[in-house]
């Protein structure tokens, strides 16, 4: 092994190798990236908007609910005030969800029309906000108290 | 009062810190040795200024002072006085101001045990951590100003972020990551400080900073696991790792910072790879502000991410400023850099560890790529993307597979020459375990050929390290005629440094064994019950007794009890609750885990009606996740012994190094 024909043999590995990875990365991205779409945004994908990992934001369209709590099956609309997904989940939902909820649902958008959930979380922000002045904490309190019980 | 003494003492370290940087090339342009005392002089008193800061910050907390702006924002009277203590990082001014102390406390010790080495090694790494010192105190006196006037002060304050005080946990993850992540600054300053000094030929500031580098790497390890088990503890949702940029951030400079681990063996053995450690190491730090950035920035929404401020902008420029002088230093010395050494033998130790940083340094670029794509997708193009778990599985499981096997091979193989008859022996307990746990997980049903392979390959790393101490304490034994436990402990005592490693590579295995495990076996079931009522999942069965209410301080608390069953008889309870926090419209789910050796039963409250006649829950059955946390807890017992000061050997080699910078032996490592 001279010393100049293993720095290229090197060069060129490192090289093929890096290719191969970038190939790798490039095609698992591809396949695998999250787009983040409202209900509109999602309808008008159209012919692409099927079967692909989704996240669809959106609220809970008030009065659609379907909840059986025996069979643990979930059902509801998402809509962005223009155009609405049919969702389908199974399990219970967080005990946030209601009518007019911020929701974001993943999963992947079935050709029979109907988003089938993988898995249901209630939008709040993320960020930890300290309450304003005036807001006060103990009312909070009782109507965060108030919106459990339904 | 306690505001003013302490922003005061922040302003005076950013006088100190710069004086002292700038102070030190002086010094030694000039000649002048005795000034450089003063450069060492402005590290010990930083650390005694930030001490002061972080101190007067933890007293405000606790004196629930709130004319100062960080008390008002996370203090709160109700909140338990842990709690208050532990809010120091529970939000970005105060973990800022932690980092500085930590960072402080690091920089004065490293200088304090090198102050007396000639050259002008030990001036400029401190140079280099006076200056990342500085960086920080910037950010106290500019965008993550702690110590700001409140007027009028209030009466009280809305507490910390329910989430970070669900669990006693946030008394542990934080700190141990700050260990970890600030720790990495010193190799980082000794490898800059080896660069401008022009001792880079030299393997002075790996061999100096091989403690300390060993010290952040097991509290980074600690931290990440501390990390998974918080996660797993407090977010319900039965998993422990998500590929979350925050879990990630925190993993990128793990697996650089790993790799450099092995491959500064061979530096040291061979005298290869030096331009590569250098990098790995500068790579490191970059990576931890990078991790910083993202985590604190606000540029990814997480429970991390606290404030949406112009501190990001800070952080990128640190980093280009980094970057941009590492690379002209770099490039400066590269000519010193070349190899003593070279690769004699294809099947050789050198080759696997060669691979090994090979397959680590694709593993990051990996994380990295797939963490920073969406922030670059929604820069490029507009578009908001999220990089699902499938990506990260399907690159990293290979990679994680094949490192189990080179942990197996690695130890087996000797140094510089090829695999020689004695290879045979070494291997054949670690091939017979492996086919055992491999035939041991198809029998249980595992089919994706990755699962079976991590199973094998575990098993197979976990019987050749074994056998590296049961080989060389039967050996003592043959030889000094000791009792074999005796043997054991000498023989570890002897190298500890190799033996350490063979004990981390043991605490992989376990990890390996419950995260395989734990993703192949894992059986979950949601119900809906009625008191009474049981639900079964892989044989495991709890049944509903009663739901409950109850006030707490800060909190309130509605919990289920259910209890575990064997057959007919009740051999324990599992309280999944859910917390509400006054401050927060969502409440937080605790679940609660009944840990046995083969598994976790894991219960979660996922809803419950308000009288209390039925609840939702969910059970998981989650096999072996148990020994990822006893795992994490060898690993960096391995570490612990592999940093453990031996005496005898600092006495006898000593000419070169500093008194305090104790080589560990130079033996097989």
């Amino acid at each position: 092994m001279t010393s100049k024909k293993t720095k290229w043999g090197a060069l060129v590995a490192v090289g093929v190798l890096a290719i191969a990875f970038g190939w790798l990365i490039y095609g698992g991205l591809d396949s695998n990236v999250v787009y983040f779409l409202t209900p509109k945004e999602l309808a008008a994908k159209g012919e692409k908007g099927y079967d692909v990992p989704v996240r669809l934001g959106g609220q809970v369209k008030p009065g659609s609910v379907v909840w059986d709590d025996k069979a643990l099956d979930l059902r509801f609309a998402v809509t962005d005030g223009t155009g609405e997904i049919a969702v389908h989940s199974k399990g219970a939902p967080p005990q946030m969800f209601k009518d007019g909820q911020g929701v974001v649902v993943e999963g992947r958008y079935g050709r029979d029309g109907v988003f089938q959930s993988t898995s249901l979380m209630v939008k709040h922000s993320n960020e930890y906000k300290a309450p304003k002045a005036g807001e006060r904490p103990a009312e909070m309190y009782k109507s965060l108290m108030k919106s459990t019980k339904t | 009062m306690i505001r003013l003494l302490a922003s005061n003492a922040i302003l005076v370290a950013l006088a100190v810190t710069a004086l002292g940087a700038i102070l030190t090339p002086l010094a030694i342009h000039r000649g002048r040795r005795d000034w450089l005392m003063l450069s060492y002089a402005a590290v010990y008193t930083n650390f005694v200024l930030v001490t002061v800061a972080t101190l007067a910050l933890v007293w405000g907390l606790v004196s629930h002072d709130f004319s100062i702006s960080y008390v008002a924002q996370v203090g709160s009277r109700a909140t338990p006085t842990f709690y208050t203590v532990i809010s120091l990082w529970g939000a970005l001014e105060g973990s800022i101001v932690f980092w500085a102390w930590v960072l402080g406390m690091y920089a004065a010790a490293v200088v304090w045990f090198n102050r007396k080495r000639e050259g002008n090694l030990v001036p400029y790494a401190a140079m280099t951590l006076l200056v990342v010192a500085l960086f920080f105190h910037i950010l106290l006196l500019g965008p993550a100003n702690p110590f700001q006037p409140v007027f009028p002060v209030p009466f009280d304050g809305p507490g910390p972020n329910p989430l970070l005080q669900n669990h006693i946990l946030m008394g542990v993850h934080p700190p141990l990551l700050y260990l970890g992540y600030v720790g990495m600054t010193v190799p980082f300053a000794f490898a800059m400080g080896a660069m401008f000094s022009g001792e880079v030929a030299s393997d002075d500031w790996a061999r100096i900073t091989r403690r300390w580098t060993l010290v952040a790497w097991a509290f980074l390890t600690a931290a990440i696991i501390a990390g998974m088990w918080w996660s797993y503890e407090v977010l319900g949702w039965g998993g422990y790792w998500a590929w979350d940029p925050v879990e990630n951030a925190s993993f990128i400079p793990w697996l650089t910072a790993t790799a450099y681990l092995h491959s500064v063996i061979v530096q040291e053995r061979r005298g290869m790879l030096k331009l590569w450690n250098l990098n790995l190491m500068v790579g490191t730090f970059v990576l931890t502000i990078l991790g910083t950035f993202l985590t604190r920035s606000g540029i990814i929404s997480s429970v991390h991410a606290f404030t949406q401020g112009t501190i990001g902008y800070y952080f990128l420029g640190f980093i280009a400023l980094v970057l941009l002088v590492t690379l002209v230093m770099v490039a400066g010395n590269s000519d010193k850099l070349g190899s003593d050494g070279r690769l004699d033998a294809p099947l050789s130790r050198e080759t696997v560890f060669l691979l090994q940083n090979m397959l680590f340094t694709v593993f990051m670029f990996t994380v990295l790529i797939g963490t920073l794509f969406p922030l670059v997708a929604e820069a490029a193009r507009g578009v908001k993307v999220s990089v699902g778990t499938p990506f990260f599985n399907r690159m990293s499981i290979p990679i994680m597979v094949a490192l189990l096997f080179l942990m197996g091979v690695g130890p087996a193989l000797p140094w510089r020459k090829g695999a020689g008859p004695e290879l045979k022996g070494k291997l054949i307990p670690g091939v017979i375990v492996g086919v055992l746990v491999g035939v041991a997980a198809l029998v249980a049903g595992a089919r994706n050929a990755y699962s079976v392979l991590a199973f094998v390959f575990a098993g197979f790393a976990l019987g050749v390290n074994v056998e590296e101490f049961v080989r060389g304490a039967n050996a003592r034994v043959k030889a000094h005629g000791e009792g074999w436990l005796t043997a054991l402990m000498r023989l570890i005592s002897g190298n500890r440094r190799r033996y350490g490693g063979y004990v981390s590579h043991i605490g992989v295995v376990l990890v390996a064994f419950g995260v395989a495990a734990s993703s192949t076996f894992k059986s979950e079931q949601e119900a809906t019950l009625k008191p009474g009522e049981s639900l079964t999942v892989s044989g495991h069965t709890v049944r509903f007794k009663s739901a409950w209410m109850r006030e707490e301080k800060q909190r309130q608390v509605v919990g289920a009890t259910m209890e575990v069953m064997d057959g007919n008889r009740v051999v324990g309870t599992i309280e999944p609750r859910m917390n509400y926090y006054p401050t927060s419209a969502q409440p937080v789910p605790t679940p609660q885990a009944r840990s046995l050796l083969t598994g976790d039963m894991y219960m979660n409250l996922m809803a419950f009606r308000q009288d209390g006649s039925n609840v939702t829950v969910k059970l998981i059955w989650e096999p072996l996740v148990p020994w990822i946390w006893f795992g994490g807890y060898v690993v960096c017992l391995g570490a612990i012994i592999a940093m453990w000061p031996t005496r005898e050997r600092t006495a006898v080699r000593v000419e070169s190094a500093a008194p305090s910078a104790p080589r560990l032996s130079e033996g097989q490592a």
